[in-house]
């Protein structure tokens, strides 16, 4: 492995594989699912504690394991995962060894060890402050350390990414443009720079706050610039996700982009304008005056909307046209009820596709309006949303492409094929139900973050339309549901990576 | 292929279909650039509009003495509090209580001042579903007119620690 530049050709694409940046996907990408499964089985325990016909752990159990499937999920699974993408897309793709590996170690192990801090402090107890960690409510300062350690290391996977992409272009290892794949994860590391400064920028002073240096941290500058960073980072898994659909929909059916300028023209729409509308979380705040909130969230956010708007009709038309070509040219439709739903990249594709544009992004633009943002803020249907954008949006868009790179980078079979071909169905239909639930709860008023929508515990008694209590149900089922496929991902993909039949050299099969 | 480079000269110009659909979108986001200001304006239900700063410690100085003066009873511990119309009214959020329980009149337009003098606290009106981030050290001004008659209560909605579930408010509507 001297220099990392052993390869080896990949028998389907053609693709220079690298040693040393297979071992990097690898760790990484192992990280990330065992991050899920912690994630996941906090969802359940979580979901069943919201359920009052459950009503599973203690309300002090109950907001610790919340702040840690926050974290787990939407943190280390999704960052993790996209480190490794992030390895994928420049040297994978351009051919061309990777940047600096042991640097790219390093960054790993920074990330695992900030990772394993924060985990500590939550399960002890010593940091049950949700994700968001809002001033001033305090967690034990090496909670803010752990945090502090990840963003620096996947800021340096960042740079490693950069990096292979300045050596690709002067080894010369492609003509011409980069991939289309390789632009939008550039335009994720981008917006993922920004993010990652504003990470440090309210997250060091925090540090010092909670260790007693400093005194005046104002918690509505810390709401502001944490949500440069906390939205940011929903913007890295937007344009990630997106990049992810184009790579599916080529190992799927061997799609290519319609138009290379119109599908590059909406990755820069994000990069310029997805981090700007991060105040739509600030709507209901006392703090910045109507006009900011109105100029960051209608002009800024809608052209990121028309950058979604415009993918969302290039992912279907590139698979559509591919399709056609095939042969599949009866009627409107036969091109995609004979697309491979039995192979999981496709329903996978999919549904990430129909869940984030129909599901997420139609609520986010909703409770993204000034008005109807005193209608969610801080309710369920708030959850609801998300969970349609980065659950079923980027969370299933990346289980879909695990199942590709196991044989195509690890070069493992996989076990379990017919589970990996049901699990998108399960998931989806699980985060459908969870959306919907949460959704219809929240706007009921059911709050977020609560461990007892009956509120028996209240000095002064209330108790909410039954009507709440079918939508919960509702959730409920999909919880279990969704548990269910994400319990045979992890299943799949690990027994696969582990103890599935390696594959020889040359031996080009996929699924 | 999304993952190859494209041919050489790939600035092609837009299909039809493809403009078509741009322009479709774009329009739709136009139309909902305009509509955003355009409710503020004409609608009459926004969020705070003069956000002003208020140190928790005098925040508690003038709500204690806004309940002093219109206190009217006592429910289980809690004052109850019936200010004159129009009046500013002063709502404090504390771990894990709303202080106090307000008697208000149909129809009059009361000048709310919510702040905490603790965490982060969230504002949800029940069953009416109205929410606002409550911020210590911000005083969250809004005006409001209560339309309708009857008990409302006021939920937290953000995490403010182990007893977040239990801290619910009541405002009395006659
Ligand atoms: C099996 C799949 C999942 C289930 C069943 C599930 C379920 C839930 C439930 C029940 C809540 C609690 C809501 C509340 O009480 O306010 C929640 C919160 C949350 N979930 Fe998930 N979830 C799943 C997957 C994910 C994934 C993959 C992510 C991120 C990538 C994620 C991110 C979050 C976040 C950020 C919160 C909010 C935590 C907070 O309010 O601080 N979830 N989820
Ligand atoms: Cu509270
Ligand atoms: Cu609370």
């Amino acid at each position: 492995m001297a220099n990392g530049s052993e390869f080896r050709t990949c028998p389907i694409t053609g693709k220079k594989v690298f040693a040393s940046t297979q071992n990097l996907i690898w760790i990484n990408a192992v990280t990330a699912v065992v991050f899920i499964l912690i994630g996941g089985i906090m969802a359940f325990l979580v979901g069943m504690t919201r359920w009052p016909a459950v009503h599973l752990l203690s309300a002090d159990l109950f907001y610790r394991f919340l702040t840690a499937h926050g974290l787990n999920m939407l943190v280390f699974w999704i960052v993790f995962f996209e480190i490794a993408g992030l390895y994928f897309g420049s040297s994978v793709l351009l051919n061309s060894r990777l940047a600096a590996p042991k640097v790219a170690w390093l960054a790993y192990i920074l990330m695992l060890v900030g990772a394993v801090l924060v985990d500590v402090m939550v399960f002890t107890g010593k940091a049950t402050v949700m994700f968001s960690s809002y001033v001033p409510l305090q967690a034990d300062p090496l909670y803010y350390l752990g945090i502090i350690l990840f963003a620096v290391g996947a800021l340096i996977g960042c740079g490693i990414f950069f990096g292979t992409l300045a050596i690709a272009k002067a080894e010369k290892t492609y003509e011409g443009s980069v991939p289309l794949v390789t632009f939008g994860l550039a335009a994720a590391a981008i917006i993922a720079v920004f993010t990652l400064a504003c990470g440090a920028i309210i997250y060091i002073p925090t540090l010092l706050w909670s260790l007693g240096l400093i005194t005046n941290l104002d918690p509505a500058v810390y709401r502001l610039i944490f949500w440069g960073f906390g939205h940011s980072s929903q913007q890295i898994n937007v344009t990630a996700m997106v990049s992810v659909w184009y790579l599916l929909a080529v190992l799927t059916v061997g799609a290519k982009p319609v138009n290379e300028k119109i599908c590059r023209f909406a990755f820069l729409l994000y990069i310029l304008f997805i981090d700007l509308a991060s105040e739509h979380h600030l709507l209901t705040d006392p703090t910045l005056s109507p006009y900011h909130k109105m100029a960051n969230t209608s002009y800024f956010m809608y052209l990121a909307v028309l950058a979604s708007m415009i993918h969302a009709l290039a992912i279907p038309m590139t698979v559509e046209v591919a399709q056609r070509k095939k042969g599949y040219t009866k009627g409107l439709f036969e091109w995609l009820t004979k697309a491979p739903w039995g192979e999981p990249g496709f329903p996978a594709m999919i549904f990430s596709l129909f869940i984030f544009g129909f599901i997420g992004g139609i609520t986010g633009v909703v409770y993204g309006t000034e008005q109807l943002s005193i209608k969610s803020h801080n309710t369920w249907a708030l959850t609801g949303h998300f969970h349609g954008t980065v659950v079923g949006g980027t969370t299933l868009a990346f289980m879909g492409l695990t199942y590709y790179v196991i044989p195509l980078i690890f070069r493992r079979e996989l076990i379990g094929k017919k589970l990996a071909t049901l699990q998108p169905y399960i998931f989806a239909i699980g985060v459908i139900l969870i959306t919907l639930g949460m959704g219809g709860a929240g706007t009921l008023g059911s709050p977020r973050r609560h461990w007892d929508i009956t509120f028996a515990d209240a000095v002064i008694p209330f108790s909410f339309d039954p009507a709440v209590l079918f939508f919960t149900t509702i959730a409920a089922i999909g919880v279990i549901t969704a548990v269910v496929g994400g319990a045979m991902y992890v299943g799949v993909s690990v027994l696969s990576v582990f103890f599935g039949r390696k594959m020889a050299p040359n031996e080009a099969k996929m699924l | 292929m999304a993952i190859t480079s494209p041919e050489k000269y790939w600035w092609k110009p837009a299909d039809k279909e493809e403009k078509l659909w741009i322009t479709i979108a774009l329009l739709w986001c136009l139309v909902l650039t305009i509509m955003m200001p355009l409710m503020h304006v004409i609608g009459t239900q926004n969020p705070s509009v003069n956000p002003m700063k208020i140190r928790p410690q005098d925040y508690r100085t003038v709500s204690e003495a806004f309940i002093e003066k219109y206190k009217v009873g006592e429910e289980k511990g809690i004052p109850i509090v019936e200010p004159p119309d129009g009046a500013d009214v002063y709502l404090r959020a504390q771990a894990w209580i709303w202080t106090p329980i307000l008697k208000l009149k149909k129809g009059v337009n009361y000048k709310f001042h919510i702040s905490s003098t603790d965490l982060m606290h969230g504002f949800s009106l029940m069953p009416l579903n109205m929410n606002f981030q409550i911020v210590p050290g911000h005083d969250n001004i809004l005006n409001m007119t209560p339309t309708s008659a009857g008990t409302f209560h006021i939920i937290c909605n953000e995490f403010c620690g182990i007893g977040h579930h239990t801290m619910i408010g009541k405002i009395i509507v006659s």
